[in-house]
């Protein structure tokens, strides 16, 4: 009842703890609760769904160019939707909707993929840093400066352009650039406001190793953000991936069906001939990244401590 | 007419997907010109609300409020914003517990001073800085002048709560309603601020409302106390019969729980036991009942009612009987 | 004060050196050698050996790196390979454009997010607030370049916009500083005036999208958080009225963090640029890094990222300056 009329925000701990649940039991709760962050799971296993199960829910062959022949971009004709090919087909005369479902795989392919990496990069460079502290923090984080002071998609361009033949890895590595500095940063920030904490102050006086402190006290504590972060990391790795293949950095194999790619050539080559093909992938990727987004921003408002509940 | 007739005041707060929740029930007083009046109580109990309901300064929304606040006889709860803010720093003031974040920290002392002269007594900036470097003088504030363009962390914490009070009294409204100002503060700070406090209202004849859960405060600065348990009002006295004689086992066990100097070495502190949270709902019986020492059968079935007790007022079925010291009595 | 500026232009220093050594490698892990690279299809043996020699890449590491210095102080990064124009000359003369659309995109970013924002916050949980959020949700969902071909597409033709280009062609306006609005300020041509807004408008709010989600989200968070703050019921209790209330207490508090978002949010513009530009065919820097991209025009690219990565820095700085001037409690060092 006392928490209805003091000003502080209690924690969540102590109200868990009042009401006999774990940290993320409670988040839990709350996140079924809410209907944005319902909306996001939803959309979020859908996809998931959609992107192993593709292939089995696919009608016709995505790569097999059933309507070539039909396809004259010259003279601006591209077949639309038609019996047997329900959204079409493009320029080289393939089933759109067996492209897109099919398209979700690679698509999810390569924003987990460039989450993963960022995620692992990131949190190795920052918890160096927040664990070591001293010489160690301090050049590290100087290279995060320095990758944080270039804008992101400048520095996506930057790594893409390195390589000579660019194809879907060199996009998933040069996105996954993006997220480093900022797990990086997430990551020690979370171990530096947590070394002068109670329980790690506790744990060392009673002898506790370093490392164990680190791995069994401090980075559990810091994965909530973390988790956070990668999911709205997820919608934004999709979204710069599409960007990257928009400016030609992307794959230029054209059997591939990843809806950035999808979309980039769609847009460039054919809008004014047939632009649904644009407009289905891109409403596919705006849905997912909606997805993500939304699942992202309900996490971290259940798990945040401060909540007046 | 007093100056201030709160009668039934009654607070219901409402969230989304849990039960309503009753801050204050029923609470009525009265506060005369240029008296001191105190609100005492544990937390929880319902006397910030209270104070937070008279001004009108709840949230717009989560809460419902009944009853009536007459202020020189108009119902301050019926008013529109627009005249309540009116009267807000110019009738009524009020000063609140934590000085730090009860200021702007990005504009000047001194502007928060002038803001309310300009405001409610249409002065120039020129004039009213005049007047605040004046008030922040008579609240204590050395080298007025200078304080003027400060900024909040910038002043100490025993400062900041006398520009507070300066601000408060900017206007000289009639009504000062000072809500636990000492409790964020180092205890020798707490009585400098306290004698301040009863200073500038005998000086200017400002009425108070104080609320507290010290009553030790309570002691040195007002001359009538309700004290409240659960929102509603169990014990009213004047000063010193509540403190000679208290009636009500809450207000017995408050005092009694304070150390004392004189107490003799070894002899050990008697708390309240248990706590706020263990009571019973009003209208099943008493609500400090299960923590009573007095308790009878009949306080966990019938609601105590508010009666005439000696010179104030007593809610309780059974009260504290007066220890007689000579002639025995029963205890 | 002074001493706070001095003290973060220092700080910047390190990380704009660290830049430009990490520029200086990437240009050596190009494919081919930075030569190759750096000469593209003009690339003849007596070329590659000719630059390799300018370039010392017959010397140590070190030495390459200090004439890389020298030469990205003074300005020479060689020449376009699409354009054969020297790379410095074409980033003066194509930076007003992305200067302007970007100003203009900030414009309408901070215009409607701000007031957004605070709407949002004021009118928590009601109609208004629910659909400011979800549009701002979508705006970061959609892909840049893929608005911009909507708007092309579907606003162009109705709104009788233009959908390409910065310039109508045949209108024959005088260039001076290359910054169209103020040209034709200048030479008192309002029709080039009219044009050069008209040209702007779609590419401006295309680029617009995402800072103006971003900027709408941190005001409302941060007025939503200002709102709960004591000091407001204070104000409340001194009978302030409410656009006083508003005004020095709510926004003053409320929108310092988003004074340093706009400054990172210029971040997002930049990025943006590229993708605009491309799209709406509109000749500034952006366009220019895109279609050096496209081209593999080394020089080019080196250039623009060097800048890109400069100005951020130096926005960002500005930012963290001016905290200091409107945050008293950061200014007592």
């Amino acid at each position: 009842m006392n928490t209805l009329l003091t000003k502080k925000k209690e924690p969540i701990d102590k109200l868990a703890a009042a009401s006999g649940r774990s940290l993320g039991a409670e988040a839990l709760r709350r996140m079924l609760r809410s209907p944005v962050a319902i909306t996001g799971g939803a959309i979020t296993v859908l996809f998931l769904l959609l992107a192993i199960f593709a292939p089995l829910i696919a009608p016709k062959d995505p790569y097999e160019r059933y309507l070539q022949d039909k396809v004259s971009l010259g003279q601006g004709i591209i077949p639309g939707a038609q019996p047997g090919f329900p959204l079409g087909v493009d320029d080289f005369g393939r089933d759109y909707l067996s492209r897109l479902l099919v398209g979700a795989q690679q698509t999810l392919l390569v924003g987990v993929l460039a989450t993963v990496i960022g995620v692992l990069v990131g949190v190795l460079i920052g918890g160096l840093a927040g664990a070591f502290g001293g010489w160690v923090d301090t050049v590290l984080m100087r290279l995060v400066d320095v990758m944080l002071s270039v804008p992101s998609l400048l520095l996506a361009i930057s790594v893409a352009a390195l390589f000579q033949k660019p194809s879907q890895w060199t996009v998933i590595l040069a996105v996954s650039m993006i997220g480093v500095p900022i797990f990086a940063r997430l990551l020690r920030g979370s171990m530096l406001s947590q070394r002068g904490s109670d329980h790690v102050l506790a744990a060392t006086s009673l002898g506790v190793k370093r490392t164990a402190i680190v791995f069994r006290h401090m980075l559990p504590n810091s994965l909530g953000p973390v988790i956070v972060q990668a999911t709205l990391t997820l919608a934004t790795a999709i979204l710069e991936a599409a960007a990257l293949s928009f400016l030609g950095l992307g794959d230029p194999d054209p059997n591939r069906a990843e809806w950035g790619i999808m979309l980039s050539r769609a847009a460039r080559q054919f809008l004014d001939v047939r632009p649904e093909l644009a407009y289905y992938p891109a409403i596919a990727i705006i849905v997912v990244a909606l997805g993500f987004t939304l699942l992202g921003e309900s996490l971290r408002e259940a798990l945040d401590p401060k909540n007046r509940r | 007419m007093a100056l201030l007739e709160v009668r039934d005041l009654t607070v219901n707060f409402v969230r989304r997907g849990e039960r309503s929740f009753t801050a204050v029930d029923g609470v009525s007083f009265d506060v005369e010109p240029g008296q001191t009046v105190g609100l005492v109580g544990e937390s929880g109990c319902g006397k910030s609300v209270t104070s937070l309901a008279i001004m009108r300064l709840l949230a717009r929304r989560g809460n419902t409020v009944s009853g009536s606040v007459r202020f020189e006889g108009t119902d301050l709860l019926k008013l529109s914003d627009k005249d309540m803010r009116d009267r807000r720093g110019r009738d009524l003031g009020m000063v609140f517990q934590d000085p730090l974040s009860s200021l702007n920290p990005v504009i000047p002392i001194g502007l928060q001073i002038t803001e309310v002269l300009e405001r409610h007594r249409g002065m120039s900036r020129k004039a009213a800085s005049i007047e605040a470097t004046d008030l922040l003088d008579k609240v204590g504030i050395p080298d007025p002048s200078r304080r003027l363009s400060e900024y909040p962390h910038q002043l100490s914490g025993g400062m900041r709560q006398r520009a507070l009070i300066a601000i408060a009294l900017a206007c000289r409204p009639r009504l000062l309603i000072a809500d636990e100002p000492t409790t964020a503060l180092d205890v020798t700070i707490q009585a400098q601020i306290l004698a301040l406090l009863r200073e500038l209202v005998q000086d200017t004849g400002t009425a108070l409302i104080m609320i507290t859960h010290d009553l030790g405060v309570v002691a040195g600065l007002c001359d009538e106390v309700n004290v409240l348990y659960g929102g509603k009002i169990v014990e009213r006295a004047q000063r010193h019969q509540l403190f000679a004689e208290p009636r009500h086992p809450y207000t017995h066990g408050l005092l009694a729980s304070i150390p004392r100097l004189d107490a003799g070495r070894g002899e050990k502190l008697i708390p309240i036991r248990g706590s706020v949270a263990d009571n019973i709902p009003w209208d099943h019986g008493c609500a400090f009942a299960p923590r009573c020492p007095n308790a009878l059968p009949v306080c966990r079935e019938t609601q105590p009612q508010l009666v005439p007790d000696r010179a104030g007022l007593l809610r309780c079925h059974n009260p504290v009987r007066p220890a007689v010291a000579a002639g025995g009595g029963a205890r | 004060m002074l001493r706070f500026l001095v003290r973060r232009l220092l700080q910047a220093i390190p990380t704009l050196l660290v830049l430009s050594i990490l520029i200086f490698a990437w240009l050596r892990a190009l494919p081919g050698g930075p030569a190759a690279a750096l000469l593209g299809d003009k690339a003849t043996p007596e070329k590659i050996a000719n630059l390799n020699h300018v370039l010392g890449l017959d010397q140590p590491v070190i030495i390459q790196y200090f004439k890389f210095l020298g030469r990205a102080i003074t300005g020479d990064f060689g020449s376009s390979l699409v354009s054969s124009q020297p790379v410095m000359g074409e980033i003066g003369t194509y930076l007003p454009a992305t200067i302007e659309l970007g100003i203009c995109a900030m414009i309408v970013a901070v215009v409607i997010g701000i007031p957004a924002g605070y709407l949002s916050a004021r009118y928590r949980g009601g109609v208004a607030d629910n659909v400011i959020i979800l549009l701002t949700l979508v705006g970061v969902a959609v892909p840049v370049f893929f608005l911009g071909y909507m708007m092309q597409d579907l606003l162009a033709g109705p709104l009788g916009l233009p959908s390409q280009g910065r310039q109508a062609a045949g209108l024959d306006a005088t260039s001076i500083t290359n910054f169209a609005i103020l040209d034709g300020i200048m030479t008192s041509e309002w029709d080039a005036v009219w044009d050069a807004i008209l040209h702007l408008i779609l590419p401006a709010f295309a680029l617009a999208t995402i800072p103006l989600a971003v900027i709408t989200r941190i005001t409302r968070a941060s007025v939503l958080e200002v709102l709960n703050e004591d000091f407001i019921r204070t104000a409340n209790s001194k009978g302030l009225t409410q656009p006083v209330v508003r005004r020095r207490h709510v926004l003053r508090n409320g929108l310092l963090p988003v004074v340093t978002t706009i400054g990172l949010q210029t971040g997002a513009l930049l990025g943006g640029a590229v993708l605009t530009e491309r799209v709406f065919n509109f000749r500034g820097l952006g366009f220019l890094l895109a279609e050096g991209i496209e081209r593999r025009d080394y020089p080019r690219l080196q250039a623009l990222l060097l800048f890109g990565a400069l100005v951020y820095v130096l926005v960002n700085m500005l930012v963290d300056v001016s905290y200091g001037l409107i945050d008293p409690r950061v200014r007592v060092r």
